[in-house]
């Protein structure tokens, strides 16, 4: 994750807060990662973990919302969340591009697909109508869409829902971008249009030598993809290591307990599964000191006081982790639990 | 498609004749009255009474009386024929018309260029002072009868009986094509009290309509590609936000070329509408029965086209 | 319906879907959490108030009359008029004035609460019922009875509803209609409003139902063995009650307006029983001069109407927050 080359993403201490009628929601709690180009990195969380609001303020689309953001968003050096409107305008969907979940309500049922591709060329490069439909009509065979030049002129409704996708995907790659983001890309679909989706991103990526960052809950996607991969919880990120790592060597008992509950072929079926006891936190009155210490099987009563801090983990670069036990004992706990 | 549409005729064409027939029912059975004696006017002589018994046909059998009723409606568009007035229906309301229309067609104009994008400043600006007043503001012209409106319009400024002098008053309808000008100024005062009401409706449902499309996914894609504020909101969201409108405009344009009754009445101008008051006030049967019957038909028509519309503006539609 | 049909957009219900806020803070029912946020609305308070004022007013009609030392409202008095004839206007005695039969405007602007609430809130009850179980049905069995009520639903409201009204009310006016029960006057108009009203409260009923259906607590339910009738009142029908108080309360003050506009044809409530509508209506071939009979009547009609669009605007807010802006 740390080499020498300038990362292309850069996120400090970012804090998202919206005010409700409820209170104040702690969306995003000071979270900081880094992206190099062309590697992709996984983030993981439950439902109010704060990844999706996280990917959507990279792209400036928690502004209009009434968020209050604090931090930096260094992506290529500049601050995203110093430039003005029109500036992130001129880099949404072009240096930075966005896929989301459900393809079918992200895509405006009223307009030909074609024309909405087209739409999104046009938007950053000055070419013609006719121009940009070729692009598009190429874009579509990209992705994978059979017979592109019927497939252009048809609706959303008309596509399947892996070509929805697939058509989504070509939206965000209309203009080569270098960073995209995907939010639950594969959420909404069949299992087997999920790994064909996937292999396309890989594929897709390979080709375009993009950085890819992809928000999920589902561990299978990020084992698949990521090259690194960070675990949030309750708004601030507990681990973060390359993938490799995270599912041989996890240090924090989040992580452990999101991977101890996925049903394996390994286990014996008489094993049960083991689920993470207790609700996710709300993000308005969020437990003190570190945030899941109510949920974990080992905390002491100073956990309650103390903030955990994401910390190197001693012997491994590249892996980091906010927890509160001694890295001797964290290790002794997982040894224990996987023999 | 073509299915699409012909079943929708079709369909149109069952409405008629049931609403046809509905009118039958409800001016020749339900009334205590002879019908004869109904329609002959103020004190009839007996020979006229008979003469209308004989062409009503009252002494055959109703079912008869029902299908010649029928008969003449859709293949004659003969909507029955006032003795008071001695012209047919048709006839009256063919004069009636072009008074009828203008003021339709003026106040329509008037109203969607008022409602639609005040509705559409008011959802982007939600919550703002203009939003907040021009809420208000809509929200009193729509409790407001429009007669009352048109009283109270007339009352401050009306030229004749006005307190400050501005329009032309009540009754000064010319045609078109005799003075233009006074017909554009007659109009002016019942275009307004006319229009204010519906812009107001049509300011509210713009607004409800575009705050709900623009919480859709498809503008947040929309804006993820970089497209200007601006293109966003006109593009996908009004484009999608405004088909509901269309519905209600069509009705509401059908309903009034059948006669904007109360403001015709009000400002005494020779529409369709004051045809059928008339014919209430002097208990004209016919004209009362015409007058509906033509009100259902521009009504049937107005679903049909925006049933038809929609399958062109909604492409979700044609496939179903 | 004439201007003022209640929109019938539904709403989604959008909320901070992105936020997924997860463990609640506290949990609260429903209905309180639509009372909060409705008692935060000043508004739809105030207008709460006023209809329930409106409605005590209504009630206590001669009572009201009688505090404010006003005759009653069919008390005639021909002598008050000036030098020409016409009807005195807003005096200290008469502080609306009076109209051409010598009757104190303000006592029968009073009286007239009753036949617009009555109208309105009866009209628009019988309406509500005849509604929601022909929209319950038609949602709930789909096939063959959905499309007949459906098209039933066209029918009525392919027809002009004003002009029916007047023409009912017309026919019906030498000697009665259905061999002379349908008399004129109040139950006529009842008649006439809950006619007109009852297909919107059917359409937006069955389409509330056609998607609640799909729904999985519907299946949960019948999964258990629940008769239709069951699935029908005890599990989709109370989730319906917001939805439906909203549009009867909107439904409501167009009525009320209907009642006026047939009223001002004099098909409706006939003199000397009061009613803003026909008040207004008499004072139309005078109203230049003698401009109170005219404006007062409008004004009470104005306000009722308001307070009603108010208050029905006011529970769809408290019932439909849109946070996501």
């Amino acid at each position: 994750m740390s080499t020498s080359a300038e990362p292309l993403l850069r996120v400090e201490d970012l804090r998202v807060e919206f005010a409700t009628e409820d209170g104040l929601v702690h969306a995003v709690d000071g979270i900081t990662y880094e992206l190099e180009p062309g590697r992709t990195l996984g983030i993981v969380g439950e439902s109010g973990s704060g990844k999706t609001v996280s990917a959507l303020s990279v792209m400036g689309l928690t502004r209009r919302m009434g968020a209050s953001i604090s931090g930096r968003i260094l992506f290529e050096g500049r601050d995203l969340l110093a430039l003005g409107e029109e500036q992130m305008r001129q880099i949404r969907g072009n240096d930075i591009a966005m896929i989301f979940q459900d393809p079918l309500s992200s895509l405006h049922p009223l307009y030909r697909v074609g024309d909405q591709l087209v739409e999104a060329v046009r938007a950053h490069q000055p070419v013609s109508k006719g121009q940009a439909r070729e692009r598009v009509i190429e874009l579509l065979g990209l992705v994978g869409i059979p017979d592109p030049h019927r497939r252009v002129d048809e609706y959303p409704h008309e596509y399947s829902g892996g070509m929805r996708q697939r058509a989504m995907i070509a939206m965000a790659l209309a203009n080569d971008p270098k960073l995209l983001i995907a939010d639950e890309p594969t959420t909404a679909l069949d299992v087997t249009v999920q790994a064909q989706i996937l292999a396309l991103l890989e594929r897709l990526q390979g080709e375009l030598s993009m950085a890819v960052v992809i928000v999920t809950h589902d561990l299978g996607v990020v084992a698949e993809m990521a090259d690194d991969v960070a675990v949030m919880y309750a708004g601030r990120i507990v681990e973060m290591a390359p993938a490799r790592l995270l599912f041989s060597e996890p240090e924090h008992p989040y992580t452990w307990g999101l991977l101890r509950s996925i049903p394996t072929l390994q286990r014996s079926r008489e094993q049960e599964l083991e689920p993470i006891p207790g609700n996710p936190p709300s993000l308005i009155n969020r437990p003190t000191g570190c945030h899941f210490h109510p949920r974990c099987a080992y905390a002491e009563p100073e956990h309650a006081r103390v903030d955990p801090r994401l910390e190197d983990v001693p012997g491994e670069p590249a892996h980091r982790v906010a927890c509160l036990l001694e890295h001797q004992v964290r290790r002794r706990l997982w040894r224990q639990m996987t023999t | 498609m073509t299915r699409y549409i012909i079943r929708r005729v079709l369909w149109g064409v069952v409405l008629l004749v049931a609403v046809s027939a509905l009118m039958f029912v409800l001016f020749r059975i339900l009334p205590t009255a002879d019908p004869a004696r109904l329609r002959a006017g103020h004190s009839p002589s007996p020979k006229v009474i008979a003469e209308i018994r004989s062409d009503l046909g009252l002494n055959k059998p109703l079912l008869t009386q029902f299908w010649v009723y029928e008969k003449n409606l859709f293949l004659h568009f003969d909507l029955g024929y006032s003795y008071e007035s001695g012209a047919s229906v048709k006839s009256l309301i063919f004069e009636r018309l072009p008074a009828t229309i203008s003021l339709t067609v003026g106040a329509a104009v008037l109203w969607l260029a008022i409602g639609i994008p005040v509705g559409i400043i008011s959802a982007l600006r939600r919550h703002s002072r203009l939003d907040r007043a021009s809420m208000g503001a809509s929200l009193v012209l729509v409790s407001a009868p429009e007669y009352w409106l048109g009283l109270i319009v007339l009352y401050l400024f009306a030229a004749d009986i006005g307190q400050v002098k501005v329009f032309p008053g009540a009754g000064s309808y010319v045609g078109l094509t005799s003075d233009p000008w006074k017909w554009f100024t007659s109009l002016l005062l019942p275009w307004i009290v006319l229009a204010a009401g519906f812009a107001a409706i049509y300011a509210r449902l713009m607004r409800a309509s575009l705050i709900e499309t623009m919480s859709e996914d498809y503008i947040r894609t929309a804006r993820a590609k970089g497209l200007t504020e601006r293109r966003v909101v006109l593009r996908h969201g009004v484009r999608a936000a405004i088909t509901p409108i269309l519905t209600i405009f069509a009705l509401d344009v059908g309903t009034l070329l059948g006669g904007a009754i109360l403001i015709e009445t009000v400002f005494d101008i020779p529409g369709i509408g004051r045809l059928s008051y008339d014919g209430i006030t002097h208990g004209n049967f016919p004209v009362i029965q015409g007058t509906v019957l033509l009100v259902a038909l521009f009504i049937v028509v107005a679903n049909i086209l925006v049933d038809i519309a929609y399958a062109f503006v909604d492409p979700r539609v044609r496939y179903s | 319906m004439s201007p003022g049909t209640p929109e019938t957009l539904p709403g989604a219900g959008a909320s901070l879907d992105y936020l997924e806020l997860g463990g609640h803070v506290a949990a609260r029912s429903p209905f309180e959490l639509f009372w909060r946020r409705f008692r935060q609305d000043r508004w739809a308070l105030a207008s709460l108030i006023f209809i329930g004022l409106l409605i005590v007013v209504a009630f206590a009609a001669p009572l009201v009359v009688e505090l404010l030392g006003l005759p009653g409202p069919n008390v005639q008095n021909p002598n008050l008029t000036d030098a020409f004839g016409s009807p005195l206007g807003p005096s200290l005695s008469h502080p609306f004035g009076v109209d051409q039969l010598g009757q104190d405007v303000m006592s029968r602007v009073i009286y007239g609460t009753r036949a617009a609430l009555t109208v309105g809130i009866l009209g628009t009850a019988i309406a509500t019922l005849i509604g929601v179980v022909v929209g319950l049905t038609a949602g709930f069995y789909r096939g063959f009875t959905d499309t007949a009520l459906s098209r039933l639903v066209d029918l009525v409201l392919a027809i002009p509803i004003l002009l029916l009204g007047i023409g009912i009310g017309a026919a019906c006016a030498v000697r009665g209609c259905v061999a002379g029960v349908v008399q004129p006057g109040l139950r006529v108009i009842i008649f006439i409003v809950a006619l007109a009203s009852w297909p919107y409260m059917a359409r937006i009923v069955r389409g509330l139902v056609l998607s609640l259906r799909e729904k999985e607590f519907v299946e949960a339910s019948r999964s258990l063995g629940a008769s239709n009738a069951r699935i029908m009142f005890r599990e989709i029908l109370p989730s319906l009650w917001a939805p439906i108080l909203v549009y009867s309360t909107l439904m409501i003050p167009q009525a009320i307006l209907l009642e006026a506009a047939l009223s001002f044809f004099g098909v409706g409530i006939r003199p000397p029983t009061a009613s803003w509508g026909q008040m207004i209506a008499a004072a139309t071939p005078t109203f230049n001069t003698a401009w109170w009979y005219m404006v007062f009547p409008g004004i009470a009609l104005l306000g009722t109407v308001f307070a009603f669009n108010l208050l029905g605007d006011g529970l769809q807010d408290a019932l439909n927050p849109r946070v996501v802006r």
